[in-house]
């Protein structure tokens, strides 16, 4: 799906929504629950309060988080796909994490790792990082052997074999995997912002839900909403420049 | 020269040792064509992937020009049966690649014959596309331009037409046998076609069924013939080579 195709789709669902909005505000009429006019006429003050700036370290934190689990997430997946000591080692562990809610260690990260940035980051990489190694290293085991034999036969090295074939064979996966990531990425960020900071767009909404400042927090949720639309967005056109070769993208409708 | 002195493979699968091919012994002359003929199973791929280096453990001796046969000092093209084009690279990519591995400098006159071979085979046109947007005579024919223009020492090919529907296949034989003549690649290919074999190989290596061994070497006084299929004596060696594999693959 071209760009153009992608505002038009996000546009129509964006106007439907509004109006969904706008017809349950009317119906329930609770100062809970304000109607999306009011709550869009309002953001205009919103850039007095600094907005912005939450915007700014809760992308920090989300960046942060998603390159060190990409990095660390990455070398272990590849390590276990292409060493068999690595995986004996390793898949036993992974296995018993991976189905451990990550979240519930939020208290353990933040009294190892104090209220500040790091334990928010950490937090998120521990999330992460078990869907990157197993996306990685599922991806590098599913490379059929057939494919490594032309450069096997023109005496590639092993790092030319990487460059030329693992790379380029597991980014479709490595994307996708990312995408859903940067959901849950959002997710978790929202929940930790919630402890030991004043800043964040978690913070931002928590804290206007607490001084019942509605149309702030409205205003919150909808800022922390465009921005997980515009990193998938992002991520999109990444694939569309790097995967060009596999034309349809999967994950498009 | 390629020299192949008591070539045998096994595989051993579960710690049971099987044993895939051989004893094979053979001298290959530089600008040969060796067609090997054999029932599916006899080890015609295995032969071809030592090789192109692909199996590395075998008994007995392969050497290339007096050295063992390494894919990291000689030149070795391979074309196996799925073309092995490289999904993510553009066809102009996937014909360089060879000299990329081998961090030879594209020279001017490297170019020149890049873009000469590549129009030779009607591919010019199709350089920035990806191999999902091509045919398979499209792509057989990208193979073969990557093979021919890094030049080798060794050209083999697996199966490199059977994929084609029948009117490309006899195209793309062709096109082979034409760039075969203008660069007098020693070439070894594997083929399970009596026709093909003819056409195409100078010299016919008849393989047994598996564990594959030598049952006879053809010289082909029919090679590069035009309009092989309207001469009699196509007919008579077709005939003969089908007594023999007959003969052999009952074994």
């Amino acid at each position: 799906m071209r760009l153009g195709e992608k505002i038009k789709t996000f546009l129509q669902g964006f106007f439907l929504f509004n109006i969904i909005w706008y017809i349950m505000a009317k119906l329930i009429n609770m100062k809970a629950l304000p109607k999306p006019t009011d709550v869009y006429l309002n953001m205009g003050h919103l850039y007095g309060e600094n907005l912005f700036i939450h915007v700014l370290v809760s992308l920090y934190r989300i960046f942060s988080g998603l390159g060190i689990a990409l990095v660390i997430g990455t070398s272990i997946g590849l390590f276990m796909a292409y060493s068999k000591l690595g995986n004996k080692l390793l898949n036993p562990l992974v296995y018993f994490t991976y189905p451990i809610p990550k979240t519930a260690l939020l208290p353990v990260v933040m009294l190892l790792f104090g209220l500040g940035n790091s334990s928010k980051i950490i937090l998120i990489v521990f999330i992460l990082v078990f869907q990157v190694i197993v996306a990685v290293k599922n991806a590098t085991l599913n490379i059929s052997p057939e494919v490594y034999h032309p450069l096997t036969s023109l005496g590639a090295s092993k790092l030319q074999v990487f460059i030329h074939i693992t790379v380029p064979a597991i980014l479709p996966e490595l994307l996708t995997n990312l995408r859903l990531s940067i959901g849950t990425a959002l997710s978790i960020l929202f929940f930790a912002e919630g402890y030991g900071t004043q800043y964040g767009i978690g913070y931002y909404i928590l804290d206007a839900w607490m001084r019942i400042d509605y149309m702030g927090m409205y205003a919150g949720i909808i800022v922390i909403s465009l921005l997980g639309f515009a990193l998938f967005i992002l991520i999109d056109l990444i694939e569309e420049t790097l995967c060009k070769w596999k034309g349809k993208l999967s994950n498009s409708h | 020269m390629l020299e192949i002195d008591g070539l045998s493979v096994s595989y051993f699968p579960d710690k049971k040792r099987i044993h895939a091919l051989g004893p094979i012994s053979m001298k290959i002359a530089p600008s040969d064509i060796y067609a090997l003929i054999g029932p599916s199973g006899c080890g015609k791929s295995t032969f071809l992937h030592v090789l192109s280096g692909i199996i590395k453990n075998y008994q007995g001796q392969v050497t290339l020009k007096g050295n063992p046969i390494d894919p990291k000092k000689h030149d070795i093209g391979f074309i196996p049966q799925n073309f092995g084009l490289l999904a993510w690279k553009t066809v102009y990519k996937n014909c360089v690649l060879s000299l990329k591995i081998k961090e030879k400098i594209i020279t001017p006159d490297q170019m020149n014959r890049i873009d000469y071979i590549m129009d030779q085979l009607n591919i010019t046109d199709l350089k920035d596309r990806y191999p999902r947007e091509l045919s398979g005579g499209q792509k057989q024919r990208v193979s073969i331009a990557r093979a021919f223009i890094m030049n080798p020492d060794l050209l083999l090919m697996d199966e490199p037409f059977s994929a084609l529907d029948a009117l490309t296949r006899e195209e793309a034989q062709e096109l082979f046998v034409a760039m075969w003549n203008q660069y007098k690649t020693t070439t070894v290919f594997a083929t399970h076609s009596i026709e093909e074999a003819i056409y195409m190989g100078k010299k016919i290596v008849i393989l047994s069924h598996y564990p594959g061994t030598i049952v006879e070497v053809i010289d082909n006084p029919l090679f590069n013939t035009e309009n092989l299929r309207e001469n009699k004596a196509f007919h008579t060696l077709a005939a003969h080579l089908r007594s023999v594999v007959k003969k052999g693959w009952k074994l």
